[in-house]
Formats: structure tokens, C-alpha cells, sequence
């Protein structure tokens, strides 16, 4: 018996002390401590659905024990043999009736928040972003605002941005575990849902439906400020000149490289319907490159000289002209000065 | 095994016999064989993933390669071990308990095999083909028809091949139990195993086509040019997700229901208690098998299908939580008020209650919608289903085999090496699972080739990693068992004084199962007549000559032959000579049925007096 016990108490401390080791995950990026409205109505939902199943596997474990401790074979009565019991009607409907009215406990709950989730009534009204789904890089397109970003989404705190999501290639899943939860990316119909940030931060997001090799090198953040700062945001992207000559001689020199070397055909610089590469407006902005990699000149010469090696599977690699490294230094320093607005990670206090 | 009774018989004699059988024991034998392999495949492929993700932006496996792993992990523990071994066990066990001589149609129990068999060495032949397949065991489109090489066309094929097995074992356990149950063996007095198993085989008849449809959808779309899924040209991708999880939810329950047999019986035998609640308990296994064609979409809820479907599929899920909770009251009410002996088989029976348990409060929280969208495809998911395919069905497979190895191989598994498989096992699996939950909720995706080291995921990732191990040596532990008790302890008929049919013949039982068809007069035949103080079952006829089936080795050749052809419809795609083997290969699987539809094969007897003599 004691054996028994010993084993399964070093066990629950063993899992307790795993979660300590553990805690709640890393900010801006655990579901465990939201910060947004869908984060926060599915969290309401894990913690009620969390207490009322441990409820349920309380008084299963009482009984269990009790029946182990209970009914154990014991020196003396090996042949005993037990009355053999049928059933007992009574019993088994309080067994039957009492997880119904749990489940409607949940249930009730559960469809409120699942049709709040599912409105986009208000959408017309606000900020609409148009989200794709691409391997491996997010595009985001402001409705009527003429901006596209790509990798980092502003959004202001407070509102609800809607997204109207689509794939250009393959099922992806958009997923922001401190902001909302996450939400099909399908290359045939348009998705929408919600965010919207209680606060400042820059919140990292991943892609949760397997879409190849660099499924998870997919990362993108939503960049939260205050509404005063998104419109100043907003304005600078707006005015964004794409022929701007760049300052620094080797910048210069990178700009008209990324010209000849028709690097336009894929990347665009401002405003424009070209998307079959990340928009580079505000590269000089990112969080990281490629969306994983420390933001530093080095990783963008890294990736420009070999995109493979970074990302698997990804649509640049044997796509563009072969260059030098002294090029692709050069190249980096231009996009490394692509910062157009003052409004940055740090104004969301990164 | 009975390696040791068939020594005298040279290798030779003994392959082919195997290679010919339609003996529902031996078949049992070769499931728990072909099972077994491919466990110890997807076992391998799983401490490869769990290698991988020890430390954070490890690079032991490419990223291509490592999403191979995943897909062959999960496709070959659903398809080629969790089936399979409990096709072993109902082929081991289900005849004996309704007191038949071997299932309805032994013949195509042996082709059943023989597809499975060559349908998974089919799909694991892609290893050394240019790569496994790499879009996921679900292998969703149009990431599974854009995939390049070959590695999801034998995912098609073999599955393919494999499923047309399963789908034919699945018929041949409803006919059996349809028709060949022991005089007074009514239908609520079958064992709960025979009971489950018969459910499971009706989701398998109504499941297992809407796999077949959506594999051969995608095999048009990859190998002859269709669209179905190409959206560009008007398909639709959904289509695969709803087809895959139309077969896909309900397979969940092929895989658990059989297991909740085995429970049942395990518990009333080593508690000496008659099952608590049986008609509760048979209506539950209906209601779940029932319920469990209407709530696939629990599977989508991410995927748009608005509120309310997502609401209604939501309730419905939760739904089977009340069936489930059932089952397992009566469990804990059958325990108590027993005298319990707890030894190797009763220790996975009694780890799985709050095991499954927690597997099923964690189902009723996937099923709440609006909480899903953050458990979704994340590690919280990779927990609970783990939980209850680990924790239900391997708990329940590891069970039975300890239960049920005197009766397949007439040896006992040895106690020690049991308990030391259980308790490494029990506390490995928690250990690599537990800690899951928490990973998925602090933003671990689900198939993620690597985490970054500041996500924070580092401590769970390396705990659940350690659990891995453990589990893999527990399993190791298991496999030196199962080879040492070709030595071990012979076993009497009745070893654990039980109550069904089963341990009314000798074990391991003759080629005729029951010298005289036994008379049930009880649920729990045997200890009916344990409780009138006799020591065997009234015969139900005279004895007499008994008609058997003959071998055949068509079966085996029938499957070679779409064996065959799998390669020929996988390479035509680069050159249209393939086309040769793809029809060669049908050609000669079409002769094997005519063969065996022209060739009249009526048995054999065993004749009174050779059974008169045996006795002797």
C-alpha cells in the first residue's frame, strides 16, 4: 500500500514542480496571461472548464482511492468472493444526470462567447486589415489606408481591428496566444476576426496549421501603441516617398543595386499591389529578420546570401541574381534605413 | 510464444503455415506481429521528435526531415500499430468468447491481414524512396497534393491498401458475432470485450469509406491530374478536412472502444465481481459510437465554419462526456465492494482511470469552442490526445496482452519485468505528456521543427523529453518479456480464475477452439457454472466431426499483387512504362479472385475419432 501512494504523491510533485520550473510562459506570448479581448474570453473559458473538470476528477479520485485502499485482496481472505452486484439504478442516474447539468454549466457560456468571437457586424466602421497567408511570411494590407507592411502588424490599443484573412499558397493558422486565438488562413474564402490589445506591447505571433518545412519559422508580431501613435504611424506610411535616394554612399549604392537587380519585381517599397515578397516599407523597423533572426545588419546580409540555410522550403531561394557579399552588404544597408515613421517597437515598449 | 510447441516443425514448415493460416489464433499471432513492428517503428520515430526538440533551436533532424517524422509517427500508430494489435486482440480473444470455432469468413480474415501488412510496408518503403511523406498524418491539401517527390503518394497508397484491411477485418467481426455465437449466447450476454469490439466494427463499416473517398480524391489529384482540391481550378480544400475527420473522429473511438471491453472484463475478472451496470455500460459503448459520427467538426473549429456550427459541434462533443462518465462510474462502482488482486494486467487497468480521465476533462475543454481557438493545433492538443490514445488504448493494449498471452501463446508474461514495464511506462508517460498542456498554452504550436530560446519553452520541452525515454525503455522491457516467456511459466487453462468463455478451452486453445460447442447459460458463462460448483462448460451437442477451413496462400498473393501495383500507380507520374506494373499487379490480384471464386475449397473434418483420441 504505502508503495502505492509514495509513487503516485512523487508523482503530482514531480508535475508541480515542472510548473514551477516552467511558470506561465514568456510575456506577449503565453495564453496564460492575456492581454487582449479573445485572449481573455478563452481564458475566462479555460479556468471555468479547468475548475469544474477538476471538480469531476476530485470525487473520481476519492473513489478510486478509497477503492484501492479499500478492496485490496487482503492476507486472509483470498477466496473471499464479493456479492455479485448488478447495477443500482439510483446510482447510476446520479452519475448520469449530474455531468449533464456540468456540461450546461459550460455549455451555456461556451455558445455566448463563441457567437461574441464570430461578430463582425461592427467591422465597416473600423480598421480592416487584409491578412495573407504566405510561405513562410505574413502580408498585411490596411483597407483604404494605402499601406502594406509585411511580418509586423501596428494595430492602436483599445479597438478592435478586424482581419479579413486569406492564403495565396497553402492552409495556414493565425495565432497570437497573449491577443485572441487563433484562426484558419484557407486559400479559398475569406476569414475574419477580431483583436484588439489592452495595452501596449509587441505580441508574438506564430503559425499553427503545418504548412511545410519552415512551419515553424513563421513567426510575425503585432505592434500594439496608443491611437495618438498609430495615427502618426499611419501618416508617415502614408507619405512614404519609394524613390527617396537613400543617404550614406554604400545605402546609395544598395538602393540602385536593389533596382538593377529587380528586386522590385517581388519586394515593394510603399504602397503597392506587389506582393509576392514581403513589402519592405519599414524594414528598417522589424523585430527580426526573416521574422526569427536577431534584427542586425549581419543576419540581413545572412539571409539575402542565403535564404535556405534560414528558412527551408522558402520562394526567394534560387529566385534572384547571384551576388557578392560585398552586394548584399550593400543591399542591407539600404533596407537597414527603410525606417520611415518614429513610431517604432520602442514606442510600444519594447 | 509457441515457438517451443512448434520446434519440431522445421522454420520452413512453420513461415508457411503463418504465410497460409486462416486460423483466427494464428492470425491473432501475425496482427500482434506486424502490430508490434510497426509500433516499435513509430516508437523509434517518435524519440527522433523527441530528440529534436530536447533544447530549443536544435538541429539533430532537417526541417523536411522532421516533418516526415511527424507524419510517419502518426500515421503508423494509427494505422499500422494501435489497429492492428487490437485487431490481434480481437482476433485472439472474440471467437473464444462467444464460443465459435473461428470468425465467419476465415479466408478474408487472413486477406485483411496481408493488406495491412503489405499496405504499411508499402508506405514505409518511402523511407528509402526519396522520403517519407511530410503534409502530417492528417495530410491535409493542398499542402498534401503541392508536396514534392513521392513521399505523400505512398501516404495515399499505402493507406489505401492498408484501410481496404481494415475495412474487411471490420466486416468479418460484425458477421462473426452476428452469426456465430454458442447456443444461448444471446446478444446481452456477450462480454463487454465482445460487445465493444462489435460496436467498434460498425464505425469502421460506416467510417472507414469516407477515408477511402477522400484518398482516392487526392490520389486522382496528384497522380492523374484532377482538381478537387486545387483551388485555383475551382476546388476545395475543406472537402479533405471534412472527408478526413468524417473517418477520422470516429476512428478515435475504433481505437478506445475495443480498450473499454477489455476493461471491463479485466476489472470483473480480477475484482471477482460481476460487471456493474452491463446494460448501462453496452448502451454507453452505443451512445459513444453513436454520438461519434456527429461531432468530426470539433476537429475544424479554427478553420471558419462560423458560430453556429462551431456551437452545435461544441455541444455535441460534450455530449459524449456523459456516456464516458458513465463507463467510468461503473468501473469504480464493478472495484468496489471486490477483492481486487492487482497484478501486471490490473495495473494498466486500474493506471487508466485517471489517466483517461484526465484525457476526457481535457476533451470536454478542446470541445469548448471559444477556449478551442487557443488549444487548437497547439501542444495542449498534442497532450490530451496523447492522453487518451496513450493512456486509453496502449494502457488498454499493454493490459490485455498480459491478460489475454496464456491464452495466445500458452505462457505467462513474467510479473517482475510487467511491473517494471508498467511503472516506468506509467510515470514516463506522464511525465512526457503532462507538462504538454502547459506548453501549448504558452504558445508552442503543435509540429513545431524547433522553439527559440526565448520562448521560454525550454524546461517543458526537456522534461517531456526525459519522460520519452522512459517510455521507450519500459516498452524494451516489455519486448525481452514477450521473447523470455517462450520459457516461462506454462499456463493452465483458467489462470486467473475468470468468468468468460475464453478460459473455458485450453490455452493455448486447440485448432478447433471448443471440442463441443459450449451451452452459455449466463452472462459470465464460466462462472455460472464455477457458481453450481462445475468445473467446466455443458457441451451444447454431441461430439461430433468438425468441419474446418483449409489454408490458403491466395490471400498472401492477392496483396502482393496491389502491392505491386501501388509502386506501378505511384512512378507512372514520371514515366508512363510504370504503367506496366500498375497493371501487372492488378492483373494478378484480379486472378487470385478468379482462382478463388473457380476453385472449390470445402474444408476439412477433424473427425470424431481423432478428437476421441486427442483426449487421450
Amino acid at each position: 500500500m504505502k508503495g502505492w501512494m509514495g509513487k503516485f504523491r512523487a508523482l503530482s510533485l514531480l508535475g508541480l514542480l515542472a510548473l514551477v520550473l516552467t511558470g506561465c510562459g514568456r510575456e506577449n506570448l503565453t495564453a496564460l496571461k492575456p492581454k487582449g479581448y479573445g485572449a481573455q474570453t478563452s481564458y475566462d473559458l479555460i479556468i471555468l472548464t479547468t475548475v469544474v473538470m477538476s471538480i469531476v476528477l476530485l470525487v473520481v479520485a476519492i473513489v478510486y482511492i478509497t477503492v484501492l485502499v479499500r478492496f485490496r485482496k487482503k492476507k486472509g481472505k483470498e477466496n473471499f468472493i464479493p456479492k455479485q452486484v448488478e447495477g443500482n439504478k439510483v446510482l447510476e442516474t446520479i452519475w448520469t444526470v449530474i455531468p449533464i447539468v456540468l456540461l450546461i454549466i459550460i455549455a451555456v457560456p461556451t455558445t455566448i462567447a463563441t457567437f461574441d468571437l464570430a461578430d463582425t457586424k461592427g467591422a465597416k466602421d473600423k480598421l480592416n486589415v487584409e491578412v495573407t497567408g504566405n510561405q513562410y511570411w505574413w502580408h498585411f494590407n490596411y483597407k483604404g489606408q494605402e499601406i502594406q507592411t509585411s511580418q509586423d502588424l501596428y494595430i492602436p490599443t483599445g479597438e478592435k481591428v478586424y482581419l479579413n484573412m486569406k492564403s495565396s499558397d497553402v492552409i495556414h493558422s493565425f495565432w497570437v496566444p497573449s491577443l485572441a486565438g487563433k484562426m484558419d488562413v484557407n486559400p479559398e474564402n475569406e476569414n475574419t476576426m477580431y483583436i484588439k490589445a489592452d495595452e501596449e506591447g509587441v505580441y508574438w505571433g506564430k503559425c499553427a496549421e503545418l504548412c511545410g518545412p519552415s512551419h515553424s519559422l513563421m513567426d510575425f508580431k503585432i505592434v500594439a501603441v496608443s491611437p495618438d501613435e498609430f495615427d502618426q504611424w499611419v501618416n508617415d506610411m502614408q507619405g512614404v516617398d519609394p524613390k527617396a535616394v537613400a543617404e550614406g554612399d554604400t545605402a546609395k549604392e544598395g538602393q540602385e543595386l536593389f533596382n538593377e537587380k529587380n528586386c522590385m519585381s517581388c519586394h515593394a517599397i510603399g504602397s503597392s499591389p506587389v506582393q509576392v515578397g514581403p513589402n519592405l516599407t519599414d524594414f528598417g523597423n522589424r523585430s527580426k529578420v526573416a521574422g526569427i533572426m536577431d534584427h542586425n545588419k549581419e543576419n540581413v546580409v545572412k539571409w539575402i546570401m542565403d535564404p535556405e540555410s534560414v528558412k527551408p522550403g522558402n520562394k526567394m531561394t534560387n529566385n534572384y541574381p547571384e551576388l557578392s557579399d560585398e552586394e548584399a552588404s550593400k543591399i542591407a544597408d539600404y533596407l537597414m534605413q527603410l525606417n520611415p515613421s518614429e513610431v517604432t517597437l520602442e514606442s510600444a515598449g519594447d | 510464444m509457441s515457438i517451443a510447441a512448434t520446434q519440431k516443425r522445421g522454420f520452413g514448415a512453420v513461415l508457411w503455415d503463418y504465410l497460409t493460416t486462416v486460423d483466427h489464433k494464428k492470425i491473432a499471432h501475425l496482427y500482434l506481429f506486424g502490430g508490434g513492428l510497426f509500433f516499435l517503428i513509430g516508437g523509434i520515430e517518435a524519440m527522433l521528435i523527441r530528440i529534436q526538440l530536447i533544447k530549443p533551436d536544435n538541429d539533430f533532424l532537417s526541417a523536411g526531415l522532421y516533418n516526415e517524422m511527424i507524419t510517419m509517427h502518426g500515421t503508423t500508430m494509427i494505422f499500422l500499430a494501435a489497429m492492428p494489435l487490437i485487431f490481434a486482440i480481437m482476433n485472439a480473444v472474440l471467437p473464444l468468447q462467444i464460443g465459435a470455432r473461428d470468425v465467419a469468413f476465415p479466408f478474408l480474415n487472413s486477406l485483411g491481414f496481408w493488406l495491412f501488412m503489405f499496405g504499411g510496408i508499402l508506405l514505409n518503403c518511402s523511407w528509402f524512396l526519396g522520403g517519407a511523406p511530410d503534409a502530417g498524418w492528417t495530410g491535409y491539401a493542398p499542402l498534401s497534393t503541392t508536396s514534392p517527390g513521392h513521399g505523400v503518394d505512398f501516404y495515399v497508397m499505402g493507406l489505401q491498401i492498408a484501410g481496404a484491411g481494415t475495412l474487411i477485418g471490420g466486416i468479418n467481426f460484425l458477421v462473426t458475432v452476428v452469426n456465430m455465437r454458442a447456443p444461448g449466447m444471446t446478444y446481452m450476454r456477450m462480454p463487454l470485450f465482445t460487445w465493444a469490439s462489435f460496436i467498434a466494427s460498425v464505425l469502421i463499416l460506416f467510417a472507414f469509406p469516407a477515408l477511402t473517398v477522400g484518398l482516392f480524391l487526392l490520389m486522382f489529384d496528384r497522380m492523374f491530374g484532377t482538381a478537387f482540391f486545387d483551388v485555383s481550378l475551382g476546388g476545395n480544400t475543406i472537402i479533405w478536412e471534412h472527408l478526413f475527420w468524417i473517418f477520422g473522429h470516429p476512428e478515435v473511438y475504433i481505437l478506445i472502444l475495443p480498450l473499454f471491453g477489455v476493461f471491463s472484463d479485466v476489472f470483473s475478472t480480477f475484482a471477482k465481481k460481476r460487471l456493474f451496470g452491463y446494460t448501462a455500460m453496452v448502451f454507453a459503448t452505443m451512445l459513444i459510437a453513436f454520438l461519434g459520427f456527429m461531432v468530426w467538426a470539433h476537429h475544424m473549429f479554427t478553420v471558419g465554419l462560423g458560430p453556429v456550427a462551431n456551437s452545435i459541434f461544441s455541444i455535441a462533443t460534450m455530449a459524449i462526456a456523459v456516456p464516458t462518465g458513465i463507463k467510468i462510474f461503473n468501473w469504480l462502482a464493478t472495484l468496489w465492494g471486490g477483492n481486487i488482486t492487482i497484478n501486471s494486467t490490473m495495473l494498466w487497468s486500474l493506471a487508466f482511470i485517471p489517466s483517461f480521465t484526465i484525457g476526457g476533462m481535457t476533451g470536454v475543454m478542446v470541445a469548448t469552442v471559444a477556449a478551442d481557438y487557443q488549444y487548437h493545433d497547439s501542444y495542449f492538443v498534442v497532450a490530451h490526445f496523447h492522453y487518451v490514445i496513450v493512456g486509453g488504448t496502449i494502457f488498454g493494449i499493454f493490459a490485455a496482452l498480459h491478460y489475454w498471452w496464456p491464452k495466445m501463446f500458452g505462457r505467462i508474461l513474467n510479473e517482475k519485468l510487467g511491473k517494471l514495464t508498467f511503472w516506468t511506462f506509467f510515470i514516463g508517460f506522464h511525465l512526457t505528456f503532462f507538462i504538454q498542456h502547459f506548453l501549448g498554452l504558452m504558445g508552442m504550436p503543435r509540429r513545431y521543427w524547433v522553439f527559440h530560446s526565448g520562448d521560454h519553452l525550454d524546461t517543458g520541452n526537456l522534461i517531456s523529453t526525459i519522460g520519452a525515454f522512459l517510455m521507450a525503455f519500459a516498452v524494451i522491457v516489455f519486448v525481452i518479456n514477450a521473447i523470455v516467456s517462450a520459457r516461462g511459466e506454462k499456463a493452465p487453462a483458467d489462470p486467473w480464475d475468470g468468468r468468460t468463455l475464453e478460459w473455458a478451452t485450453a490455452s493455448p486453445p486447440a485448432h478447433y477452439n471448443f471440442k463441443q460447442t459450449p451451452l452459455v447459460r449466463g452472462l459470465d458463462p464460466l462462472w455460472v457454472e464455477k457458481a453450481e460448483g462445475k468445473a467446466e462448460m455443458t457441451p451444447a451437442e454431441p461430439l461430433g466431426d468438425i468441419h474446418m477451413p483449409n489454408n490458403s496462400f491466395l490471400p498472401f498473393l492477392f496483396s502482393l499483387g496491389l502491392f505491386v501495383a501501388g509502386f506501378g500507380f505511384i512512378y507512372q507520374t514520371d514515366n508512363k512504362a510504370w504503367l506496366a506494373v500498375l497493371i501487372g499487379g492488378m492483373a494478378f490480384s484480379l486472378a487470385m479472385m478468379v482462382i478463388r471464386s473457380m476453385k472449390d475449397d470445402l474444408g476439412h473434418h477433424i473427425t470424431k475419432e481423432e478428437l476421441e483420441r486427442e483426449a487421450d
